[in-house]
Order: C-alpha cells, then structure tokens, then sequence
C-alpha cells in the first residue's frame, strides 16, 4: 500500500514536472535534506510524510526536491549547497548536526530561505522549527511507572545532545509524580539508526530488569524485541503499533505537516521571516499515537495529564527542578524553566542514579 | 547466572553475521580477491532475504533469496574484475554503493512489515538444561550453520588438494597458472561463494535478528566483517575468535552502560573496535605471521598470456 502511495507521489511528481515545465520557472522551489532513508519508519519517515503532504496542499504552487540518506558535517554542506544552487528558495534540513553547516549555506546564500530542525543557531534568513517533545515524554513517564512492576524503565538513547537529554528528564519527572522511588536504566548507543544496536540495547535492558522500554533512536527493533519478551515499550516519532500490537503503550508522532505547508505558504506570499517556531502537543506539531494496552484508569491519567499540557495547567518541568547533584535549578522561565534551558539542558534530575554522559 | 545466559545468547546473535559474511570474504581474499563489496552484498542479501520470507513465510527460502542476491552481485563483481580486469577496489566500492541503493528500492515496499523470525532448536531435556541449554541447543540454524561453515572452509583449506590449489593461486597467480591451473575460473568460483556468504550474513539480519527490513540496516557489518578478515591474518581460526570478541564487547559495553559503570559511553561504544584490533593484532605479531599473512597476489589483476 505504501509502496502504491509512494509511487503514486513519484508519479505525480513526475507529471507534474514534465507537463508544466513550461512554467517551472515561476514555481517556488522547495528542498529537503533527511538524514536517514524515507523507509526507516521513525524520524526521516515522519519529514517525508510532512512533505508529501506539503506536495499535497501545495503541489500546484511549489516544486519538491529531497536528499535522503546525508551524513552529518562536511557531506551535508555540500548537499544544502548543491540545493541552493539549483534554485531551491526555501530548504528544510531536518537533523541538528546540519546546524553549522545550515548557517554557513545560508551565509553564502542571503535570498535563500532556510529552516533548520531541532537546532539553535539562526540568522535573518534561516529560522529553526522542532517539536516540544518532552512534552510526550512526560506523558510517558507517567504511564511507565503505572504500567512497571519492577519500577524499572530501560531508556535506548542516542547521542547525548539537550533534546535527548530534556526527554530523558521529563520521562523521569513524569515517573516520580506516580512512584517517586522509580528507577532507570540508559544505555547510549550513540547513533540514531542501527537496528542491530538498538535490539542489541533492548536486549541489555530487559536482561537487567527493565520492564518498560522507551527508546530516542530510530528503528522499531526495540519495540520487536519487546513483544518478544512481552514487555511494554513505547514508540517513537511514528506509531509502531505494527510491530507491537500487544504491548505499544503510545507513540510521540511528529507531525510536520502543518509547520511545512504554513511556512511554504509564507515564502509563497513573500511574508516568510526568520523564526524559531517551538510546537508541541498544544499546536499539534507533537501528536500522542492512541493509548492502548493499558487499563483505562491509567487511560483517564494520561489523557487528563495531555490535556493539561495543552491547556497550559501543566508544564512537565515546573520548578522546583532539583538536579541529580542535589542542587536546585534556577528558575528561568517564572514558574518553569525557560525554553532557553530546556534547549541548553546539561544535567540530569534527581532521582537518576547513572553519571551525566561527559561529565 | 540467568544473566550471563542471556549475555551469552545475545553475543552470539551479535556475532553470526559477521562470522558469516567475513567467512566467505576470507575464501575469496585467499584465492587473490580483495572484494571490497561485502557490505553491498550483505544488504542485498537482507533486502531479498525479507523479500523471499515476507512471499512464502518461509525463513529457508528466505535465507535462498539471500544467497542468490549475494551470489548475483558477486557475480557482477566478477565479471567486471576476472572478465574485464577491472580495478578491484573501485569495483568493491562501486558494489556496495549499488548495493545500498538497489535494495532500498527493492525493500521500499516491505519497509513497516513484519515476519515470524527464524525458528530456534528445541530438543527436549538437552534445550531446557540450565544455563548451557539454549546456549548450545536453542539456536536458530544460521549459527549452527556458520559455525560448521568455518569449520568446513578450515578442512577445506588445509586439509585438501582443492584447498591447497586456491591457496596456491592466491600467493601466487602467475605460478599457478604456469602450472596449468585455471586461474580465473578458481577465482570466479571463490569470488561467488564469498557473495553466497554475504548474502546469507545479511539475510540473517531481517530473517533472525530483528525480524523486519529497513533501507541500511546492515549498518556497516559488511566494513566490520572485512577488517575482519584482515585482523585475523586470513585464518578461520582466528576468524572465529574475531568476530565472536567483537560481538562480545559490543554486547558487554551496552550491558556495563545498563549497570551505570559510569564509563563515557562514546568510548564505550568504540571498545569492540579497539579490543578486537589490538587482540588480533598482538596474537599476529606474537606468532610472527604479521605482514607476511597476506596473500601475495591480494588485489592484484590477473591476465592470462595464453
């Protein structure tokens, strides 16, 4: 099916070349740089989605070029300015490692719009955009500890970067308000896509006693492993209850659609601006895959807890945040902390006995 | 002791594929191949290994379609290099460029399917001995498999005439085929095993080890399986004790990170690297076969003058 709507896509995007080429010219070009392949399931998947229905909303208007498979640092550089040079006016680069070389394209280029995901480096004519996921994970967190008898959750990580960092805490926050003795187990396996590894950690962690698995890595192979040893997990950027129909608590779906279709809209018009867009559950840039698997009072919780992050009522990290060191963490942001240092976060809360990566 | 059971069950899923593909790449570098294709050949073999498995729900026609991707991207290589005396490095790399390629094509359409993994061996009483039980009679037959793989490559190396011919031609083509043997046919023949070999270590990926298929998923096994085979100086022996340490750091680096040792896990992650190449390197050089273990005609074109 997928494979059909895929092709479809190509199709019309073929036709869709050829038969205006005439009129190619005063169509905006619109181009993409993924990280991984468009098949991982997981994080590029979830951008190649936003696109096609970018093309979808659009497709009349603009022209879409996409890069899959592009390695962080100087490869991605040529690649953003390969795009750049064949008349692309407004590029997504949608992984945090193309941030530098994102600014120094943009440099180069001054007419070209660029917007780069995840990252916090940005200039008159390159806006960021990313997705207040932690907002998902507190969520999770909460549901973990109900659904763990051991009180012990396993935590696949990738690279030790804020994003990942934030996730692990909002996991833990979210935890403690059910069972504030809860513990977790991290394994980094500093890449965001290697099925082998990410089983490899799955397996580590429930041999260690894990009995809810969370992942920040790409594949579902964590998930497989769960239900194969008929453990909870949780999915991540796209729901993966496919490969774990018994034992899929939720997912964080990334929802770029809407953001790529308002921000193509504005380069359209000629309004677009540098920004740093920041949506979660609230804006539906974050969206939670259906509750299953789990009993309906923990159900009730959970859509309770994400409708009070939508309505403002919660915020996952409302101060006080006490660090893993003991110390309270200056509260920037009135009753929470700032976005500035959810997006910088360095340290981990109170309550996680493994040492901060680094430290 | 549950514990090291499942450590131990875990290494040896680590290491299967790696002991299988560089088995077969050890074969052909031995007949004078340097065959820089294997990561091609693996993902190749793990994009038609699903292919054959998702049709008939069978994980040994799987494992055929593996093989058969594998032998048909050596078969390329062949033709290219023994045919026409093309330059094996840039063949190599130009193989594995294709072959990450050619299978997220063929794979798009399974990319979010799923298969039932390779069944494991149950035989009464022996399977449910604590401990050993599942460790030496609960695998999947890819591991029983490669195991009597190296060992049969082992016998047929050195313990054979045929073996002692490859060999031959490897150290030394223009020898060897002064002396009447075939040399380019030994070749083609070793060249297409070590691509059946490939195939089948990156079939047993989607097929056994995290049964689904993404574009990728090799990750890079096929690099790994190679140094491999250089590491261990061109012998099985070695070989197996390669890539079963590389397995087992892998999988004891994750489990030392879910303990909280407190170790950075970037230099964590890098340990299976390190500890295999440091090892096999000072078993080379204690035994005084460094250097000196390479076939002599490795990578080198060979062209028959009539």
């Amino acid at each position: 099916m997928k494979k059909l709507m895929m092709t479809a896509a190509v199709a019309a995007l073929a036709i869709a070349a050829t038969s205006l080429s005439a009129s190619a010219a005063d169509k905006l070009k619109v181009g993409f740089v993924y990280l991984g392949p468009i098949g991982d399931f997981g994080w590029t998947y979830q951008h190649e989605v936003g696109r096609r229905n970018l093309v979808k909303a659009l497709g009349d208007k603009i022209e879409t070029t996409y890069l899959e498979n592009v390695s962080e640092g100087p490869d991605s550089e040529r690649s953003i300015e390969q795009l750049a040079r064949t008349g692309h006016k407004l590029i997504f680069t949608t992984s945090f490692g193309y941030m530098d070389p994102t600014l120094k394209v943009a440099k180069r280029f001054p007419k070209v719009m660029f917007e780069h995901a995840t990252g916090f480096k940005r200039a008159p004519n390159m806006a960021t955009y990313s997705g207040r996921f932690y907002e998902g994970r507190y969520i999770q967190g909460e549901i973990a500890a109900k659904m763990s008898k051991k009180g012990v959750l396993g935590y696949i990580a990738s690279f030790p970067i804020p994003e990942v960092i934030s996730g692990i805490n909002a996991t833990m926050l979210g935890a403690q308000t059910v069972n504030p003795n809860i513990k977790v187990k991290i394994i980094w396996v500093n890449s965001w896509f290697d099925p082998g590894k990410e089983a490899d950690a799955a397996k580590a962690l429930v041999d260690q006693g894990a009995d809810v698995l969370m992942q920040h890595t790409d594949s579902p192979a964590a998930m497989q492993i769960a239900a194969q040893r008929g453990i909870y997990a949780f999915g991540q950027d796209s729901d993966m209850i496919k490969f774990g129909p018994k034992v899929q608590l939720t997912a964080i779906v990334n929802n770029w659609a809407p953001y790529y279709i308002e921000r193509t809209q504005a380069a359209l018009n000629g309004s677009w601006k540098t920004s740093d867009t920041w949506g979660g559950l609230k804006s539906k840039l974050v969206v939670m895959a259906p509750y299953t698997n789990m009993p309906d009072d923990v159900k009730k919780a959970a859509q309770q807890t994400e409708a009070a992050i939508i309505a403002g009522t919660l915020h996952p990290f409302k101060c006080p945040i006490v660090a893993q060191d003991g110390k309270t963490v200056d509260c920037k942001g009135g009753t929470h902390l700032s976005d500035e240092q959810i997006l910088s976060m360095n340290f981990y809360v109170k309550g996680i006995d493994e040492k901060f990566p680094g430290k | 002791m549950v514990l090291l059971e499942a450590i131990i069950l875990s290494v040896i899923a680590a290491s299967t594929p790696l002991l299988l593909a560089a088995s077969g790449e050890l074969v052909v570098e031995r007949s004078g191949v340097l065959n820089l294709g294997v990561e091609g050949m693996m993902i190749m073999g793990a994009a038609c290994g699903f292919t054959g498995a998702w049709l008939t729900g069978s994980t040994a026609v799987g494992a055929l379609f593996g093989i058969a991707a594998g032998v048909a991207m050596a078969a390329v290589f062949a033709l290219l290099t023994l045919g026409l005396a093309v330059n094996q490095v840039a063949t190599g790399l130009a193989l594995t460029i294709l072959g990450i390629g050619l299978s997220g094509l063929i794979g798009a359409g399974f990319v979010g399917e799923k298969i039932t993994p390779a069944a494991s061996l149950y035989i009464p009483f022996l399977t449910d001995m604590p401990v050993v039980g599942r460790i030496l009679f609960g695998q999947d037959a890819f591991v029983y498999f490669s195991i009597a793989l190296i060992v049969a490559i082992w016998c047929f190396l050195y313990r054979t005439r045929a073996g002692l011919i490859l060999r031959a031609v490897g150290d030394n083509h223009t020898s060897a085929h002064a002396l009447g043997y075939p040399v380019l046919k030994i070749r083609l023949l070793a060249v297409l095993f070590g691509g059946a070999c490939a195939g089948l270590g990156g079939a047993f990926l989607p097929l056994a080890y995290t049964p689904f298929f993404i574009p990728g998923m090799t990750a890079g096994r096929g690099w790994i399986a190679l140094a491999l085979v250089v590491f261990a100086s061109w012998r099985p022996g070695r070989l197996v004790g390669g890539a079963y340490l590389f397995g087992a750091v892998t999988i004891l680096q994750l489990h030392a990170q879910a303990l909280g040792l407190g170790v950075p896990s970037q230099l964590m992650s890098s340990l299976p690297y390190l500890a295999t190449v440091i090892v096999l390197v000072l078993i080379s050089r204690a035994r005084g076969t460094s250097g000196s273990a390479a076939p002599a005609s490795l990578g080198m074109v060979f062209v028959p003058d009539r």
